[in-house]
């Protein structure tokens, strides 16, 4: 037998058919569904006159369209009426078809991707989507999980196998250290500044190296989230000691010896030794600075230190045209240094930095200090019920607060301007979300990516900073 | 899907050329989180007098009488001809939903849109193609005589004339396929619903855990 990678692995376990042409009818174990792009999908089923295959792999939760302030009011508290109605349907969605849903108010809401690891609902090996491209992160407990379209959340629900050809095997290695204060999210920026935001097309990433051996399972999903950042669907990390202690004892994990037997099958979860990648990518990790995104795409993104890019000594012509139209969009100069770009705005949340690490880590730099005048909101925003609830075990929602800080309920927020949390026109955002593209956060609203430490070092001086300096 | 074999029905001319999805449904109608349920808004700005909204009572709304949806001897029509390049603008699927809510299972044109013709397969309407001097003739006819009817059948590939005269059109394969038999893709995989079952009692043995519930 032929040395495999994680990826084909994953595969192989799920094809139920395979056609001459390379198209195979894949095995899908659980969806995650919300909001936005299930309606239509249910809707098809009823008029069809369709069940949901298997009930019991779906699982739902409002996120996109959940305002974060005061959730007493449930559902009736959605100001917008477009966005009220989404959540509703959701809600009856899921009665009608017998479905498990954490609607608004239960301790358990939160962003699919961070409440789906979050309940055990996400186990390695599994195959996994979602109507949503950030589906990626779950790969980082070595689960196949991608992101799928409307009429595809219909086709999961009706047969339980998605129709797909297989991806190309890309390995992404980071060896060495990581230096104190550089965090995942500046290794998965490094890596698409690195190979662009179309490096990963057509392939699966598998993240390697001692970098993601030593990162924490939370860390991992920063970085398998950012996966489709560098044009990949997928993300992957092997399966470790850290994976499996992660994910035992949670509410949808294996119990007694369903558990012994999964932990045995999940230990294979890895590339074999001599396993052959279509692309290798190399970075030495001791050498990836604090990372911060000056433009409007991921792939526009320098170390902290660095100075703003001038369009008229870039050679490409089309280059320099995508530099001249994002400086003109973020309003920014040439030649500027990162540190120079102040922090109006400062939002820590979203599937890729809302886990209870990350608010340990921006904690850590807020304790004791105060979010600058300069700052008009700061947000902190959970990834779910459960994380608030942690953090404010631990103590840290008050350093928050103490700092100047607003404190709130767990959705997406600010990631995208789809529910009242939105950055306004010609606001520069220290974001720890995951997409700088124009607009996202708010009509005409200025994004800069960093990571949640980052954000709160730029929250405390006004504008971006070195957070080594603040360590 | 419902199969399509062969039918016979009323034609509507819709005698104007780049109909674009806009016209079709205007974008107001696509905050809905249904795909059924846009018939009545389907051509909703030619078809009535004021500006519809997402919430308006459409039986209430003051009809456009001279469109042609609204002329009473076009009352149950399924079949639209159409002119050229029919469907254009953006790729909603939001078009054909509303099409086919209406009542339409065909729509003749001598050319169409890609995206929109696509996304006609998908949801059961069948797109015919013709030359434009086929389609001239039709219209004349179908504004000539009331309550003017054709047959459309699709197992043969042909349309058959009130007189009895045919015309023969061309459609791919698999559409075909999939239309006669009443397949979309989710149909296509259900025709392999064993090969699902087996693969399932197969990884209930192996990975157990994936079939505990909860
Ligand atoms: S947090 Fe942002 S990226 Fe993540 S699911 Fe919500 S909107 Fe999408």
């Amino acid at each position: 037998m032929s040395a495999k990678t994680l990826y084909d692995k994953l595969w192989d376990a799920h094809v139920v058919r395979q056609e001459d042409d390379g198209t195979a009818l894949i095995y899908i174990d659980r969806q995650l569904l919300h909001e936005v792009t299930s309606p239509q999908a249910f809707e098809g089923l009823r008029m069809a006159n369709r069940k949901p295959w298997r009930i019991d792999t779906n699982l739902a939760t409002p996120d996109h369209n959940v305002p974060t302030t005061d959730l007493t009011g449930g559902v009736a508290s959605i100001t917008d009426p477009v966005s009220r109605i989404q959540v509703e349907t959701l809600g009856m969605n899921a009665r009608e078809f017998g479905i498990t849903e954490f609607g608004m108010g239960d301790i358990r809401q939160g962003i699919v991707h961070v409440v789906g690891p979050e309940e055990g609902a996400t186990l390695p090996g599994m195959t996994l989507v979602c109507g949503d491209s950030h589906t990626a992160t779950h790969g980082a407990l070595g689960a196949l999980a991608h992101g799928v379209g409307t009429s595809e959340v219909e086709h999961v629900l009706a047969t339980q196998c998605l129709i797909q050809k297989k991806m190309k095997n890309m390995l992404v290695k980071v060896e060495g250290q990581l230096q104190p204060g550089v965090s995942p999210k500046d290794v998965v920026l490094a890596i698409i500044g690195k190979i662009g935001t179309a490096g990963g097309n057509g392939h699966a990433i598998e993240f390697g190296g001692q970098v993601f051996r030593d990162m924490s399972i939370e860390g991992r999903m920063t970085v398998c989230n950012m996966a489709i950042e560098a044009g990949a669907r997928v993300g992957l990390v092997a399966v470790d000691d850290k994976t499996v202690e992660y994910v035992q004892g949670r509410p949808y994990a294996p119990k007694g010896d369903d558990w012994d037997a999964a932990v045995t099958a999940w230990m294979d979860l890895k590339s074999d030794e001599d396993a052959e990648f279509d692309t290798v990518v190399e970075m030495d990790g001791s050498k990836i600075e604090p990372q911060v995104t000056w433009g409007t795409s991921p792939e526009m993104v320098l170390d902290v230190n660095g100075i703003i890019p001038d369009p008229e000594k870039e050679t490409d012509p089309v280059k320099a045209d995508g530099i001249r139209r994002a400086l003109t969009y973020m309003g920014l100069e040439a030649n500027t240094p990162i540190k120079d770009i102040p922090a109006e705005y400062v939002f820590i949340g979203s599937c890729t930095n809302s886990r209870i690490e990350d608010f340990r880590a921006a904690a850590a730099v807020l304790k004791g200090k105060k979010v600058s005048d300069k700052v008009e909101q700061a947000l902190a925003v959970p990834g779910s019920g459960l994380v608030k609830q942690q953090a404010e075990q631990e103590g840290l929602d008050k350093i928050f607060i103490e700092a100047g800080f607003e404190w709130r309920n767990p959705g997406c927020s600010m990631c995208l301007a789809m529910n009242a949390d939105k950055l306004p026109t010609g606001k520069h955002c220290a974001s720890t979300s995951n997409r700088n593209f124009e607009g996202r956060q708010g009509a005409g609203g200025r994004t800069h990516l960093v990571s949640p430490e980052m954000a709160a070092a730029a929250a405390v001086a006004g504008h971006f900073v070195d957070v080594r300096d603040y360590l | 899907m419902e199969k399509f074999v062969k039918m016979t029905a009323i034609v509507a001319p819709m005698d104007r050329a780049n109909v674009d999805t806009d016209a079709i449904i205007p974008k107001q109608f696509l905050k809905s989180i249904k795909r059924s349920g846009f018939g009545p808004n389907l051509f909703d700005e030619w078809r009535y007098e004021d500006v519809g909204e997402p919430d308006s009572d459409n039986s209430k709304r003051p009809l456009r009488k001279d469109f042609v949806l609204n002329q009473e001897r076009y009352q149950g029509a399924k079949i639209l001809l159409a002119r050229e390049n029919f469907g254009c603008g953006s790729s909603r699927e939001h078009a054909p939903w509303a099409l086919k809510d209406y009542g339409f299972d065909v729509v003749i044109a001598p050319s169409f849109a890609d995206i929109f013709f696509n996304n006609c397969f998908k949801n059961g309407i069948l797109p015919i193609v013709l030359d434009e001097s086929i389609v001239d003739s039709l219209f004349d006819e179908v504004h000539a005589q009331e309550g003017y009817e054709l047959t459309v059948d699709l197992d043969k590939q042909v349309i058959v004339k009130p007189n009895g005269e045919t015309i023969r059109f061309e459609v791919d394969s698999f559409r075909r396929h999939c239309l006669l038999n009443g397949l979309d893709d989710i149909g296509l995989t259900l025709q392999h619903e064993a090969d699902i079952k087996a693969y399932e009692e197969k990884r209930k043995q192996t990975a157990p855990w994936l079939f505990a519930g909860k």
